[in-house]
């Protein structure tokens, strides 16, 4: 298992420069779901190590993408961001309060303010409530927000506030369309005034035409509410439009992490770059001079991560040290302190720069 | 010419009234070419692809009008038992989900080998053989050792590789890939693609890729069918449709997707909802959300209009396409 990594941390933590305190402090969060044996006694005989050892500072106005393929963990750290997930070692820092440590009440007044939107418009909104129960709802566990009398009008303005008619307060989810199904999953999300929103793949269940109108709602909010964004997708146009700084997972790690730019233009992490490279551009003239780095072999199991740095099997440059040793999550040696885009985190040991994204 | 569809209506009964999900769509494909049909959820675009495939369920669907001519022969005019002879072995289909596709219950081998059983009348051992071979070629490791072996016990993208050697497994003329990526990650989508671009040069295949992602067209389209509504709204060579889209769904179309290389300020939204298939707008299908609607729009259904001013060919259902293309 990895240790806590000392310079990732210190690393991590050396907040960028102009954005005040982070809203959200994630340290070394760890999520291993146990693998039993046996039936009446049972026997933990290994387990998936889904999220292993991430860490990363979310800042008030800021979105943070995070990217990564299925599997990789991303969902994981959702929720565990949220404590839906209880982790197994790491902490989550609200405004100095781990949150991994909190129950009951405590938990609970976190929670208003860390709030979530889900993927599928269509199994997260329950059938059977209408429209103004299900956005009115967390105004019966969050009394405080809003005094009974006024949950109606609070409910009109919330739906007015995602661009849906206010009148639509009666119907059922089935009335409407996929992306209008998101609009009532975000004012759900937005009832109790949160400050962070976690999205988990919000838009990939939509349209592209539609998928546009959600995307630039959530822009619009963010300003309007001063909302800080998790956004997590694997879609990596679009994390690259909304986000200010991604952090590219792999198999429960951070592989890099830096400004949208950083990420997209200087990449140094073998893995941010195979993925940069196989996504398609809607370009067909760039067809012909477009580097290609396509990936042999699938992601190893997270039961039974390799040794060393977990990419190293799939990775063209791997030798005989990735093996051996884990990369640390920080500046690459050869980069730091330089005043160039590429000086940023990155978990290679042979961490290099490579602009793959073809230019237009 | 290897496919061409000629005018096909398509309607489903249901209890709400009568859907019409196609409605007059002409394409072809010849062999060798990519014919990439492109398209949002109920644009009538996977609907074409099985009547094509004569996969349709029938009832509710009803083909009303129309041809569907492979090799100059119309299929729509043939029995359900000469029919069965070109699927599989000279026409094929790629599904999205090839998990619920591939049965869950019987080895990938035999799945594989069935097809060799059936329509070559092989034995159990000989389409064994063939199933490796044919694994082999999709590039499926170890594959001998993993004929054997279930559908659950193989990964995303090799289960989507094991789908398309499927379609292989006859050498078909043509292969009608519907949606084939859209449930893999982004590095297993390069390989599938790489793997289903290199098969069809090697077989000189045509291959309908019937997609809602407008990144991979770019990737590997030849031309291209943008449908709205069950019908084609514009018909170019690809190069064409990005440089210069002559119909402004296109075009909002690709002015609403994010780009990897540039980060955007506010994303071009067309405005609206796709059209409700019980109660097309009349006129111009998409005038509800055309920028350019005027009252002609509303009245008049525009015609696939020929609006070749190059050597290439190509079309668009846009009365004031002219404006399109040069505004």
């Amino acid at each position: 298992m990895a240790d806590l990594n000392d310079e990732a941390v210190a690393a991590a933590l050396d907040a960028p420069v102009g954005r005040g305190e982070p809203i959200l402090q994630v340290r070394n969060l760890k999520k291993h779901f146990p693998l039993t044996q046996g039936i009446l006694f049972k026997k933990q005989v290994g387990a998936v190590k889904a999220v292993d050892g991430v860490s990363f500072d979310l800042y008030q106005g800021e979105t943070l993408g995070i990217v990564g393929e299925s599997g990789c963990g991303k969902s994981t750290v959702a929720k565990l961001l949220m404590n839906l997930e209880r982790a197994t070692a790491g902490e989550v820092f609200y405004k100095g309060q781990d949150i991994t440590k909190l129950s009951g009440r405590a938990l609970k007044a976190v929670r208003r303010n860390i709030q979530m939107v889900f993927q599928d418009p269509y199994t997260s909104l329950n059938p059977r409530m209408t429209v103004g129960d299900i956005i009115g709802e967390p105004f019966d566990i969050h009394s405080e927000v809003a005094p009974k009398g006024d949950r109606r009008r609070k409910v009109q303005e919330l739906l007015d506030v995602v661009g849906l008619n206010p009148e639509y307060i009666n119907r059922y989810p089935h009335q409407f369309s996929g992306g209008q199904r998101q609009r009532i999953g975000i004012a759900r999300g937005l009832a109790l005034n949160p400050e962070i929103i976690i999205c988990d793949e919000p838009v990939s269940a939509l349209d592209v035409s539609v998928q546009a109108q959600v995307i630039n709602l959530m822009g619009k909010l963010q300003d309007e509410f001063n909302l800080s964004y998790v956004f997590i997708a694997h879609d990596l146009s679009i994390v690259r439009h909304i986000s200010d700084r991604v952090g590219v997972m792999y198999l429960g790690k951070m592989a890099e992490i830096g400004t949208d730019e950083q990420i997209y233009e200087h990449p140094t992490h073998p893995y941010t770059q195979a993925l940069l490279s196989a996504v398609p551009v809607p370009d067909p003239e760039a067809r012909a001079h477009r580097e290609r780095i396509i990936l042999t072999g699938d992601v190893p199991s997270p039961a039974n991560p390799p040794s060393g740095c977990s990419f190293r099997t799939r990775c063209w440059k791997a030798q005989e040290k990735c093996s051996q040793e884990a990369p640390v999550l920080a500046i690459p040696e050869r980069f730091k302190g330089q005043d160039t885009p590429a000086a940023h985190f990155s978990a290679c040991h042979f961490a290099e720069e490579k602009n793959v994204v073809p230019a237009h | 010419m290897l496919l061409e569809v000629r005018d096909l209506h398509v309607e489903f009964h249901t209890r709400d009234g009568v859907a019409k999900a196609v409605n007059g769509v002409d394409y072809s494909v010849n062999a060798g070419e990519t014919l990439a049909v492109l398209g949002e959820s109920g644009s009538g675009k996977s609907v074409t692809a099985q009547a094509v495939m004569g996969i349709l369920d029938i009832p509710p669907g009803k083909i009303t009008q129309g041809e569907i001519l492979f090799q100059g022969q119309d299929l729509l005019k043939l029995k359900e038992e000469e029919r069965r002879k070109i699927r599989g072995a000279k026409m094929a289909m790629v599904f999205q989900d090839a998990l619920s596709s591939l049965n869950p219950v019987v080895s990938v081998g035999d799945q594989l080998g069935e097809m060799f059983q059936v329509h070559k009348g092989m034995s159990r051992k000989d389409s064994r053989a063939k199933a490796v071979e044919l694994m082999d070629r999709v590039r499926i490791p170890a594959a001998k050792e993993r004929v054997g072996q279930y559908p659950h016990q193989f990964s995303g993208g090799m289960r989507q590789r094991i789908m398309i050697a499927m379609a292989l497994a006859l050498e078909p003329e043509l292969i009608i890939a519907d949606e084939p990526t859209t449930a893999l990650d982004v590095t297993v989508q390069a390989q599938v693609m790489d793997l289903l671009a290199e098969l069809q040069r090697e077989l000189n295949m045509g291959l309908i890729l019937i997609t809602h992602d407008l990144g991979v067209v770019a990737d590997v389209a030849d031309k291209i069918a943008v449908m709205y509504a069950g019908r084609i709204v514009e018909r170019a060579p690809v190069h064409e449709i990005y440089k210069a889209p002559a119909h402004p769904y296109t075009k909002g179309l690709l002015e609403s997707i994010p780009r990897l290389d540039q980060k955007g300020q506010e994303l071009y939204a067309i405005k609206g909802l796709p059209p409700n298939l019980l109660a097309i707008p009349p006129g111009c299908a998409f005038n509800p959300r055309c920028p350019l609607a005027r009252d002609r729009c509303r009245t008049d259904v525009p015609p696939l209009y020929d609006v070749t001013e190059s050597p290439v060919k190509r079309a668009s259902a846009c009365h004031f396409w002219k404006e399109c293309l040069h505004g």
